[in-house]
């Protein structure tokens, strides 16, 4: 299942995507991330796989903004600790 | 007393040609949305009764209001419910619940009962939130996504623009028809910033009429942006309150070029009725179900 976490609003689109068929439940993207971004949960279809928290939902060009500078951007920490490409971002 | 424009019709319904009393497997799902909150009770199952009513301020309180109701006339109680499920944005509140289920795997498996394995994507414009769910032929979610940031699109924005124009809410996909020119769509997407845009159109003389229009197409817009995210692959569905609103299907449906399924049910069930469809199987999982 691929999950979009995020919202569209006047600015854009601003969504994570999770993609529990590749997610492992590796963690290592829950310690990757600055801002504390992401959580393990265990889906409806019991899965234990990663997921952008309820309160980053809502504000997570914010929440994620250290990790993109508009400049140069440097590869995204949760990205890059994916091994199995499970997370995507639409920005 | 004023008007409540934005009022709609609570009600229950139940299948005549079921007697309950035969039935081995006795579920409910209820559904404890922002707005409204819905309880749907299968039997061996088939979809036995429903109800749908206006969720009041207390989770717990509208999930027991929601389950009486579909209850009444019945003669069942809630010892006769081996499964419960409680869904919905209050769902970890229904007291008399077994294990909640998000909304999204609710809805998916829900449209699967309401429209056929044949349908694809699905969605669901709620009270407060907007998803787009995409599923395989037994209802098992893919893909989602949910955008629950703002009322365009929703149940609660449409009560708003039915309050500010005094137009009851039924009303308003027939009026935004009726009008000798489609106009432009509003072109604020935030429903605060619309309302004012349409009290200024109201105020240049628009007739009521187009000022629906523009917002309903306005709606519609905003929905297909979110849709071309998921992407959409038919069968196409829609479930919620605003499924019933032809102003904003109709335009929805012509933007993206394709027919949307009719339902043979309320579409304000879908997450209630999914909730049942799960405790139908976990009830038999968990061994409550005698042989
Ligand atoms: S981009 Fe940075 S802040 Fe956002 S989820 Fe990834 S690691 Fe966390
Ligand atoms: S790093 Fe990738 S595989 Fe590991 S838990 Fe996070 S999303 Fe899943």
């Amino acid at each position: 299942m691929k999950a979009n976490y995020g919202y569209h609003d006047g600015s854009g689109d601003f969504f994570i995507t999770i993609d529990s068929n590749l997610c492992t439940g590796c963690v290592e993207c829950i310690s990757s991330c600055p801002a504390d971004v992401l959580e393990m949960i265990t889906d409806d279809y019991d899965d234990v796989v990663a997921a952008v928290k309820d309160e980053h939902r809502k504000k997570i060009k914010y929440s994620c903004a250290e990790c993109k500078p508009v400049d140069e951007q440097p590869p995204l920490p949760c990205v890059a600790a994916c091994e199995p490409g499970a997370i995507t971002h639409s920005w | 007393m004023t008007t409540e424009y934005w009022r709609w019709k609570e009600y229950n319904w139940k299948n005549p040609d079921i007697d309950w009393k035969d039935a081995k497997n006795i579920t409910v799902g209820v559904d404890v949305g922002s707005v409204s909150s819905q309880a749907v009770i299968m039997t061996d199952g088939e979809l036995y009764a429903y109800s749908n009513m206006r969720t009041g301020s207390d989770s717990p309180e509208s999930a027991e209001n929601a389950l009486d109701w579909a209850l009444k006339d019945t003669g069942m109680t809630l010892d006769n419910i081996l499964y419960a499920v409680g869904t919905g944005y209050g769902r970890v509140n229904v007291p008399f619940a077994d294990r909640a289920i998000t909304e999204i795997a609710c809805h998916g498996r829900g449209a699967n009962f309401m429209y056929g394995p044949t349908v694809r994507t699905i969605l669901d414009m709620g009270g407060q939130d907007c998803k787009v769910i995409q599923v395989d032929e037994k209802g098992k979610v893919q893909e989602f996504l949910m955008n629950d940031k703002c009322a365009a699109g929703t149940g609660r924005g449409m009560e708003v623009f039915a309050d500010l124009l005094e137009i009851p809410i039924e009303d308003i996909g027939e009026l935004s028809f009726q009008v000798d020119e489609e106009p432009e769509p509003v072109s604020s997407t935030c429903v605060i910033f619309a309302k004012t845009e349409a009290t200024g159109l109201l105020r240049q003389g628009w007739p009521k009429n187009d000022v629906l229009a523009a917002y309903c197409s306005a709606m519609a817009l905003r929905v297909v942006a979110l849709i071309e995210r998921v992407g959409v692959e038919e069968d196409f569905a829609i479930t919620g309150g605003i499924a019933k609103n032809a102003g904003v299907v109709k335009r929805l449906t012509g933007y993206l070029n394709l027919e949307a399924l009719q339902p043979k049910h309320d579409t304000q069930i879908a997450g209630a009725l999914g909730g049942a469809l799960f405790a139908q199987t976990l009830a038999v999982k968990e061994g409550k179900v005698p042989s």
